[in-house]
């Protein structure tokens, strides 16, 4: 057990922890508060694994913004502000098929690297990464901003009531 | 390091936005369960990417194809939310409530342009 081998666990069990409080709390707001817990200690987990790059995204982007989406939604949609008893449905299927698949994802994952130790490579940068998008990736690039600018049009059009309706 | 600690978190937190997806009924903790599981997806391909990478490196060769492939995940969900955002919205204004399981699927014409 190496100190990264330690800050991953702990990062890990936190994580867990936060995504489990996120799927099953009556509160709305505060499962977008447990989400940014547990997207927060996947960026350090990010960190730990040296994608130095990735993990500021996911700090920026995902806590920086989806999370915020999230909340204001919660409160465009007037969520109430204690608990709400009517957020759930029968849990047994989704029991079934989430831990089916979790259990069955770790089965596999640890059958096949039990035993396995690396050393961790060069951090991945920005100049490290971004000579690798600009290198290799250059073409999806693109296509990405295209298609973020189509999600954009396609989300300013299906929030307009006056776009489509029929008078 | 070893690998298996990051992908067993990754395969259990994939597990938990599953069992979220079908356990939820409000539409914003549907996404937000969704971008669980796409944050299982993106912790997965960083691991690998640094697990190869040692193996890539022993043959001269260096890669980071597995963090820019989550860089593009993290790009494309935040579009997802966008979208997914204004949908749950625009259904919170028609029916009053941001329920997944009460949508009709089969729905008249009239009742959706009432407002």
């Amino acid at each position: 057990m190496t100190v990264t081998d330690v800050l991953l666990l702990g990062l890990g069990a936190v994580a867990i922890g936060a995504g489990l409080l996120v799927v099953t709390t009556a509160h709305l707001v505060r499962a977008g508060l447990y989400l940014v817990v547990c997207l927060g200690s996947l960026a350090g987990m990010f960190l730990v694994l040296t994608a130095e790059l990735v993990a500021w995204v996911q700090v920026l982007i995902y806590v920086g913004a989806v999370v915020v989406l999230l909340l204001f939604a919660v409160m465009l949609t007037r969520a109430p502000i204690g608990a709400s008893a009517d957020l759930d449905r029968p849990g047994w299927p989704g029991l079934l098929i989430g831990g089916g698949a979790g259990l069955g994802l770790a089965a596999l994952f640890v059958d096949a690297y039990r035993w396995t130790a690396v050393e961790l490579p060069d951090a991945g940068t920005a100049a490290r990464v971004g000579g690798e998008v600009f290198g290799s990736w250059v073409l999806p690039f693109e296509v990405l901003s295209i298609l973020l600018l189509a999600a954009l049009i396609g989300a300013i059009v299906v929030s307009r009531p006056d776009v489509g309706a029929h008078h | 390091m070893r690998p298996v600690i990051p992908y067993v978190v990754a395969a259990v937190l994939f597990g938990i936005g599953g069992f979220g997806v079908l356990r939820r009924r409000n539409a914003i903790l549907l996404l937000m369960a969704v971008e669980l599981m796409l944050n299982a997806v993106n912790l997965i391909l960083v691991t690998a990417s640094v697990t190869v990478h040692s193996m890539l490196a022993a043959a001269g060769a260096a890669g980071y194809t597995g963090q820019v492939f989550v860089l593009f995940i993290i790009v494309i969900a935040a579009a997802e939310v966008g979208v997914g955002l204004a949908i749950v919205l625009q259904l919170y204004r028609l029916r009053a409530s941001a329920e997944v399981d009460t949508v009709p699927l089969a729905e008249p014409e009239a009742e959706v342009l009432a407002r």
